[in-house]
């Protein structure tokens, strides 16, 4: 095995243990700090793809900055532990699971017996793909339309935002 | 080989951090002494130079206390998290430029990488978890409002900082920190250094005010208000818990030094110096030399403006990050852009 | 690429929509009293843009370096759009000042909305579709939570945003999984790549997870169940908008990215595309019989729209198409026109919603009563209004398709939903009651109903000329 593959099975068991560990815990900012380590998790495995911009953008965006609101909200609004919304075993929770174990092995039948090796990708494969410079060419000139959209966006939310949150009408 | 190299930067490195945190305390509080009409500290070793090693050992020595209701595994987690993102920041910052060594050339920097700027960006954005997180885990209304204070203090200044160093990266044209200072090696009309202080002062002043914020120094040090939260996040931390947030506060103050040092004050470079026609290794010795007389000078800057300026209201302190400082980085940027435009 | 001149101007209806949105935040964050300034600005930058959208009726051409397709299809829709807000914000203004909260951000929301409306209509690269429909969303989930001292309104805000927050993870999972197998989110790109990779299980799971987010989007069983509560709670004019702007815009996506890229290869696809309708039909008339609430009536009644127009998209021919294209204009008419005279009628605090405040309403208000009987006739589908035309090419072209079943179904719950709207007309015209409408309608709203009232006629009585122009497009 190559230090890389290495890399992506312990940085991938990670993310799942944590991932799993976001829906088990009891405490809001437990799980809050779980969903980081998985998002760290998560910029180590683009790192080995070599998309670095994308990796330290999933750092500065969803750990540092999203995160920080995300308990900063927990901790504002002081939430306690969960408590239990029903005791013991309703007939809802026995048909979801059933339902689901279900669709589990029709997906894990049909990818099993029609499994086909992916086409070759025809996005180039260069090292620098993930690159600051190669992923700005790419915003400012083929995708320069969606960029400016995207800023459309952000600004409506904005407006959004200061709608629901003016305190009086 | 290149391991071990990389093994004895990092020895160095942290080594000079924690020294450099040791002694900064040390100044503070005789320069403090000094502005207030005081004398300061002088029973221990001559002139009281002794102090640091004192307080060190008092730190190791006292108990650890954990409030009975806190968190205790996040309430041990933070201060550890807040001093390793402390000392892992300096990694990408260059204190000087390749040293002829052993028959290497050695580059005096830890981690060499293409997106430096990005990951110093990415370490201060979550360095505010230490801080928050001790506030939350201690259980305790002081320290929470502490934690509260400083998850919303960073991420607002977090924003100018950012937009702040994209002037430089603009005019610099890239990511490397190094190529950085190599570019503030060049002169403008053949006598200015071309420091990015002078290419970019709007910045350099957003990202000063922003860097005093992202350190919690005063005035921008509401996550501590002595006043108000008895200690603020650390309230509630004792002994050598307490001495990690302490050192790992004076450790990001001279990171966050060494990144003005590095951005806007040329670095390692000594103007003119190439005339001298030194030998290289006492060149490279020299511009050691010269970024940490440049670091000192701003530690000195961040010492003086803590004991002579009073500290924010909180809502002052909002206004200033997204009324002031944002628009202000903002028309940095777009003034910059035309400058190029223009000059190209 | 470079931004030529030309792609700006055969834009000119997106771009002149997007800069009245920009210049009304403007007089927004200057006058922020004066909502009269916003809205009458509001309009002319409506009607502007479908004044230009009418001279770009003209073929397809790619613009923006192949992001977006200007003229045809997308200017054919803007027009639709931009007749919805049009008459939404006319409905709306006397209906935020009854309810008083007639704020200027209200209009910028439905006129940014609009933008992203067009946007998925015009797209022609999945990114623009997930940003058109973001946008578009975005704006929705604010407006229906407009009123946000209400709880029912902030309730049904919370639910539209969660579910269509699920559905837009649902699509960007169907995008990845599109990408990574044809390479390319261009969609003409993954349409010549289409033959390759049709038989490819992810591509395969990818354009599932993309029909279930559209779904989603155009209220289709089984990702129904936001509708009923989230119309309920809105405020009644933003249901109208809902029911049909936004319900158009995912049926230009669906038009677009499935029958145009995926579609016509008679695959699997079609067949769960017509299993989702016949179940929207069924479901959608069956349960809004037991309906008290007219507001859930009229959600019911737009689930089995919704049903009634997928079985055009299921057909998958020229002919569904074009039906498609006609019954989203006609069924715009009838559904703004009904949620209008339901916003008219409502009075403060949820008021005048239930059916049986319409009884007698005929020797009240006659003319509100003709009016509503029109819209509840055109949406059973009965001649000569546009209602009709729009139920028989689909189910047309369901039968050309060999999907003769979904005609089938299609006709028998369209008989089934005749019973639920004919019966608000008999309590309108032969039931006594004291139904009180609270203020005189002001002038606006009855021209906007009015005005649907007369154009579902035209639709209905002269149909050939829609229809011709639909079909210039292929």
């Amino acid at each position: 095995m190559t230090l890389e593959s290495i890399l992506f099975y312990i940085l991938s068991a990670v993310a799942i243990a944590s991932a799993l560990l976001v829906v088990t815990r009891r405490s809001p900012v437990i799980s809050a700090l779980y969903l980081i380590l998985n998002f760290f998790c998560l910029a180590g495995l683009y790192l080995t793809l070599h998309a670095q911009f994308i990796a330290v953008i999933q750092i500065i965006v969803y750990a540092g900055a999203i995160m920080v609101l995300f308990v900063f909200v927990i901790m504002l609004l002081n939430l306690g532990d969960e408590r239990k919304l029903s005791e013991g075993m309703s007939y809802k929770k026995v048909i979801a699971v059933g339902l689901a174990a279900a669709l589990l092995t029709e997906l894990i039948y049909i990818i099993e017996t029609s499994w086909i090796v992916l086409p070759a990708s025809t996005v180039s494969q260069g090292t620098d793909i993930g690159t600051v410079e190669y992923i700005g060419l790419q915003l400012f000139t083929g995708y320069l339309f969606p960029f400016e959209v995207t800023s459309i966006l952000l600004l409506v939310a904005i407006v959004g935002a200061i709608v629901l949150a003016k305190r009086k009408y | 080989m290149d391991l071990i190299e990389a093994f004895f930067k990092i020895v160095i490195v942290i080594g000079a951090l924690i020294t450099g945190a040791a002694v900064m305390v040390f100044l503070e509080r005789k320069i403090s002494a000094y502005i207030q009409n005081r004398i300061g500290p002088n029973r221990v070793g001559p002139r009281g130079w002794l102090q640091p090693i004192v307080d060190v050992v008092k730190l190791v020595m006292k108990e650890d206390i954990v409030p009975k209701s806190a968190n205790r595994f996040i309430h041990d987690l933070a201060p550890i998290l807040s001093i390793s993102i402390a000392l892992c920041t300096f990694a990408v910052i260059p204190f000087g430029n390749t040293i002829e060594l052993f028959g290497r050339t050695v580059k005096l920097m830890i981690a060499d990488v293409n997106i430096g700027m990005l990951y110093i960006l990415a370490l201060t954005s979550v360095g505010v978890y230490g801080i928050t997180l001790a506030g939350w885990s201690s259980n305790s209304k002081y320290s929470l409002l502490g934690g509260l204070r400083s998850s919303a203090q960073l991420i607002s200044y977090e924003l100018s900082m950012g937009l702040s160093i994209i002037g430089v990266i603009m005019v610099a044209g890239t990511l490397r920190l190094d190529q950085v200072v190599v570019h503030q090696t060049r002169y403008l009309w053949g006598w200015l250094p071309a420091w990015n202080i002078f290419l970019q002062p709007v910045g350099f002043i957003t990202f000063m005010v922003a860097s005093f914020a992202e350190t919690n120094r005063l005035p921008f040090d509401l996550p501590e208000a002595e006043p108000e939260l008895v200690g603020g996040y650390h309230t509630e931390y004792s002994g050598m818990k307490f001495g990690l947030f302490f050192l790992s506060e004076y450790a990001n103050m001279i990171t966050s030094s060494a990144l003005i040092t590095t951005l806007f004050l040329g670095g390692w470079s000594i103007p003119f110096a190439e005339n001298l026609a030194l030998s290289p290794l006492t060149m490279s010795l020299l511009q050691v030399g010269s970024f940490v007389v440049k670091v000192f000078v701003v530690l000195m800057f961040y010492i003086v403006v803590r004991w002579t300026i009073p500290r924010f209201r909180y809502d002052q302190l909002m206004n200033l990050g997204w009324k002031v400082m944002l628009p202000l980085a903002i028309a940095n940027i777009l003034l910059t852009g035309g400058l190029l435009l223009a000059l190209n | 690429m470079n931004l030529y001149y030309t792609d700006l101007i055969t834009n000119s209806p997106l771009l002149t929509l997007t800069a009245t949105g920009l210049l009304l935040i403007l007089i927004e964050s200057t006058k922020s009293t004066r909502t009269r300034l916003t809205f009458g600005v509001g309009i002319v930058g409506l009607a502007v843009t479908g004044v230009l959208a009418c001279f770009h009726l003209t073929p397809e051409q790619s613009t923006f370096n192949g992001m977006m397709n200007a003229g045809g299809y997308g200017s054919y829709f803007t027009i639709i759009f931009v007749l919805a807000a049009i008459l939404t914000f006319l409905l709306s203004r006397s209906y935020l000042e009854r309810m008083g909260n007639n704020k200027g951000e209200y209009y910028i929301l439905i006129v940014f909305a609009t933008v992203g409306m067009m946007l998925m209509a015009s797209a022609n690269d999945l990114i623009i579709v997930f940003l058109g429909i973001e946008l578009m969303s975005i704006c929705l989930y604010i407006l229906v939570g407009f009123f946000r001292v209400k709880d029912r309104s902030n309730e049904s805000s919370i639910k539209y945003f969660l579910l269509g927050a699920f559905a837009t993870g649902f699509l960007l999972y169907g995008i990845a999984l599109v990408y990574g197998t044809s390479g390319s989110t261009n969609l003409t790109v993954i349409a010549r790549s289409f033959p390759t990779v049709s038989s490819n299980t992810m591509f395969i799971i990818g354009v599932a997870l993309m029909v279930v987010a559209f779904s989603f989007k155009v209220a289709a069983v089984p990702f129904h169940m936001w509708a009923p509560d989230v119309y309920e709670g809105a405020p009644t004019p933003v249901t109208g908008f809902m029911a049909t702007g936004a319900k158009a815009a995912a049926f230009a996506v669906f038009v677009v990215v499935f029958d145009r890229t995926l579609g016509f290869s008679g695959g699997k696809l079609n067949l769960v595309i017509a299993m989702i309708a016949a179940a929207s039909m069924i479901l959608g008339n069956v349960l809004a019989i037991a309906q008290t609430n007219v507001k859930r009536m009229l959600a019911y009644s737009s689930i089995a729209h919704a049903g009634y127009m997928l079985s055009g998209v299921a057909a998958a021919n020229t002919e569904g198409q074009s039906g498609v294209l006609f019954y989203l204009i006609a069924y715009l008419f009838m559904n703004l026109g009904a949620f209008g005279i339901v916003g008219i009628m409502e009075g403060e605090d949820e008021k005048n919603l239930s059916i049986d405040d319409y009884a007698g309403l005929s020797t009240q208000r006659p003319v509100l009563a003709m009016l509503m009987a029109v819209f509840m006739f055109s949406l059973a589908g009965v001649p000569p209004f546009g209602g009709f035309f729009g139920k028989y090419y689909v189910f047309l072209a369901a039968v050309k398709a060999n999907m003769t079943w979904l005609a089938v179904v299609g006709v028998l719950t369209s008989l089934v939903s005749a019973y639920y709207y004919l019966r608000l007309v008999v309590l309108m015209y032969f039931r006594d009651g004291k139904a009180d409408v609270p203020m005189k309608p002001s002038f606006a709203a009855m021209v906007a109903v009015c005005v649907s009232a007369l154009l579902i006629l035209q639709l209905g009585l002269y149909p050939s000329a829609v229809v011709q122009l639909v079909q210039s497009f292929h």
